[in-house]
């Protein structure tokens, strides 16, 4: 009937321009899958170059000069901007705020949707920054001035145009997802759900998005005014024109530090939603967690000129900024500590997302204590711009952004995509993931002490400070061993949407809203808006048949709360 | 054994050093005690069948007191490091001893320029020494820099003097370092500044300093007087900073 072939038109088109929170969700998961592997490449590539320089990378010659610049820059700006928050934020954000605090979508549906295709006109806008004459921005992802600034320092006009023009418009992206994601969780959030009632990774979703609402303005009026710089000849960073190029690293981490924080916050709520889970015990200190995410976000405002430490700022900053850098680790050690001691006298079940959270863990501890060294402004006059550096911020962000990603995708496959990931493969990635990381970014630590400097194509150079041929190599094959780990991945995630044992509503037992509604859930959810009756980790509670008790469950003979 | 970090050759390196000894003994400590603590709690309360979970919300105050009564060590620990770091970067970049040289530093694309005072011991005369990639310093002396850029960013980076310093257009930034072991040493540039940034390095050589003297007074003498002055040593003594080998065409941007 035409008036059925007219529903399916409409069918396809609002599939594309979806409102509904969950399709935007996995628009922004498929996404940033596909830049992750960009992403990914890129890094081999540059690993490929370091440990045989002068030599040609198979199809692309002597990656050297600005092209090796181009190809540093894109990973870093690929793998912060186009995957962890995409994916993080997101996906997960998006997928999970409404569903976990029991609400049909997001506030604003149609700005959920703006938001996500603003992104993808951001990524557009990146990627055709590799198609351009001059190929895409080489002036490293904190596009520091004046190589920023002035085209004839970088040697490039429009990949750092559009390289400036990508990164402004996926701020906007994530600011339009920030908004709805905090009205959404403190305005919609089902009857009886106290704000102590949240999910910790709602909790940490809205701590991230107000983070990055404070933040994201200085970056992105800096952004602007170095366009400006560069197309109408103002001279914001110009010495020349009266400008100073200390201001624009002051701005960009103004925002670059609390976004560290914007990345590991939701990646901990992910932990935080699993270890209860399989350990079947509540979590532990669950105010305490909420407490010390709090003044961990407020610190991370005042963090930022630890960047800055041999930048030629004022001696007699170091010292403040040293010490708020450093006192950090007290607030996240609270979290990692009450994540600890959830495990104490648990039952820990060791299923694929529980492994990926104990990783993350395990690996965290240590991007979290060689942050100290870098924290103290001393020592990193030495570690600063060597690749100390480099293996201590991958060893901080790849476990919330991979390790956390990957202990949610397979802990919530099943509520997006209705079946179960297989678990052998998903063991087979995870030991291949734990192994090759450390195997590609321990030997960086010995590299950065002996002085090897970050960014630069040829290290062989440098061997009067300590021969790093062997440690080299060892972190190409690395990567090459971390790529080739998510093999087991893409076929587990795509062969069990088809092929994956039926999940069920609440296959793992557990208690948040999202396990009430189907698998996956329709437009809308939930058949009827539960009510809430307890916090969400009520496991193992004494006096009780079952080990789990949801949230929506009332008990016996009580009131709904929105009756009291 | 293995060195973990290249030797030492200035009088603060030992200071820089014990701080990363102190600070990684610190952190080691706790990264041990962590790991430990982890492995153990995984291992121990694995899933086994009779051994049902416990109900533990750690809101009582003996179980928040586990958590936070490490967590005010960490917070000594901290302030120790604090403590420990401040005293080395006050010596380092807050403090000024007497200077036995001053030396002018500029970082361009993509060389070090370094003016050296003549055999009179001041710059901005004529018998100054102008080296491209090229710094000579006395042992066991005080040397007062200024570090300016005339294009981008660049880092002056000397690890075995563990000295790093940003060069900043419109800036001059100054710092000193004392050398402690004669030897040459690789001047680095640790900040990205374009194309060739990965190739921009020049050498520290540390002299005896009566060899250092004469090193000056060779460089700075006058060309021979005869006509055809031996190209070699005309470039060595007049290289000026205003006539880089590869300067880029940006003049014109930075006066627009």
């Amino acid at each position: 009937m035409s008036h059925d072939g007219h529903a399916e038109a409409a069918g396809l088109w609002s599939r594309i321009f979806s409102t509904d929170h969950k399709v935007i969700a996995k628009q922004y998961l498929f996404t940033g899958i596909a830049m992750a592997f960009l992403g990914g490449i890129l890094a081999q590539i540059m690993r490929l170059q370091l440990s045989n320089p002068g030599h040609p990378v198979p199809g692309l010659g002597v990656v050297q000069g600005i092209k090796y610049n181009a190809t540093v820059t894109m990973h870093g700006t690929v793998m912060i901007f186009w995957v962890a928050m995409p994916l993080l934020l997101g996906a997960f954000g998006n997928f999970l705020i409404p569903l976990m605090v029991g609400t049909r979508d997001m506030a604003f549906p149609r700005l959920n949707m703006l938001s996500y295709w603003t992104f993808f006109l951001s990524t557009v806008v990146l990627v055709s920054s590799f198609l351009v004459p001059g190929g895409p921005s080489p002036v490293g992802w904190t596009a520091y001035p004046p190589l920023s600034a002035i085209p004839a320092y970088s040697g490039n006009t429009w990949g750092v145009h559009l390289w400036i023009l990508a990164v402004a418009l996926e701020l906007v992206a994530f600011l339009m997802g920030g908004i709805n994601y905090i009205t959404t969780a403190i305005n919609l959030r089902a009857p009886g759900m106290r704000m102590r009632d949240l999910p910790l990774v709602v909790w940490m979703q809205i701590a991230a998005s107000i983070i990055f609402l404070f933040s994201v303005g200085p970056l992105v009026a800096g952004a602007v005014m170095l366009l400006l710089d560069r197309t109408a000849g103002t001279g914001f960073y110009n010495p020349a024109a009266g400008g100073d190029p200390l201001l624009f690293q002051h701005l960009f981490w103004f925002f670059g530090h609390p976004e560290v924080y914007v990345l590991l916050l939701p990646g901990l709520g992910i932990v935080a939603e699993i270890l209860p889970v399989f350990s079947r015990k509540p979590i532990f200190g669950y105010r305490m967690i909420v407490w010390s995410t709090v003044v961990t976000g407020l610190l991370s405002f005042v963090v930022w000129a630890h960047h800055q430490f041999v930048s030629g700022i004022d001696p007699r900053l170091a010292a403040p900024f040293s010490l708020t850098t450093i006192l950090i680790s007290v607030p996240v050690a609270v979290t990692l500590f009450c994540f600890m001691a959830t495990l104490y006298r648990g039952s820990i079940e060791f299923k694929t997302p529980m492994l990926f959270a104990l990783g993350m863990m395990a690996v965290f501890l240590i991007g979290g204590v060689t942050g100290i060294l870098n924290g103290s402004a001393a020592a990193d006059i030495y570690i600063h711009d060597t690749y100390f550096v480099v293996a201590h911020f991958h060893y901080a962000l790849i476990p919330p952004v991979f390790f956390s990603f990957f202990a949610g995708i397979y802990y919530w496959y099943p509520k997006m995509f209705g079946r179960m990931m297989n678990e052998t493969l998903g063991r087979l990635h995870f030991l291949g993931t734990f192994l090759f990381v450390n195997v590609t970014f321990l030997p960086m630590f010995v590299m950065g002490l002996r002085g090897y400097p970050r960014r630069v194509y040829d290290p062989s150079q440098f061997v009067a400070l300590g021969n790093m041929g062997g440690m080299q190599i060892l972190a190409t094959i690395g990567t090459a061993g971390l790529l080739f780990s998510q093999v087991p991945l893409l076929i587990n995630f795509f062969g069990s949407m088809k092929r994956g044992r039926v999940a069920g509503a609440n296959p793992w037992r557990a208690n948040t809203l999202e396990w009430l509604a189907p698998s996956p859930p329709q437009h809308g959810n939930f058949d009827e808006i539960p009510s809430v009756y307890r916090w969400p980790y009520e496991y193992s509670a004494p006096g009780r048949d079952n080990d789990w008790y949801p949230q929506h469950v009332a008990p016996e003979g009580a009131l709904s709360r929105k009756a009291g | 054994m293995f060195d973990w970090l290249p030797r030492a050759a200035s009088t603060y390196a030992h200071d820089i050093d014990g701080l990363i000894w102190l600070i990684t003994a610190i952190v080691g400590v706790w990264f041990i005690l962590a790991e430990a603590v982890l492995v153990f709690l995984i291992v121990r309360y694995r899933r086994r069948p009779g051994h049902p979970a416990a109900y533990v919300t750690g809101d009582r105050r003996r179980q928040v007191a586990w958590i936070l009564v490490p967590c005010v060590a960490i917070l000594a620990c901290d302030l120790i490091i604090d403590g420990a770091s401040a005293h080395v970067w006050e010596k380092m970049k807050q403090t000024q001893p007497k200077p036995e040289l001053e030396i002018r530093i500029e970082g361009r694309q993509w060389a070090w320029i370094f003016v050296h005072p003549g055999p009179d011991g001041r710059l901005d005369t004529p018998d100054d020494v102008v080296k491209m990639n090229e710094i000579h310093v006395p042992v066991n002396a005080v040397v007062r820099f200024a570090l300016r850029s005339s294009d981008t960013l660049h880092s002056l980076w000397i690890p075995e003097l563990r000295l790093k310093q940003d060069a900043v257009p419109g800036r001059t930034i100054y710092g000193w370092f004392e050398a402690t072991r004669t030897g040459s040493y690789g001047v680095l540039c640790a900040e990205l500044c374009g194309a060739a940034h990965g190739m921009m390095r020049g050498t520290l050589t540390v002299d005896e300093p009566d060899v250092y003297r004469g090193w000056v007074a060779a460089e700075a003498s006058p060309p021979p007087a005869a006509g055809a002055a031996s190209p070699a040593t005309t470039s060595a003594a007049s290289t000026s900073p205003a006539a880089p080998a590869s300067t880029p065409a940006t003049k014109g941007a930075i006066a627009r």
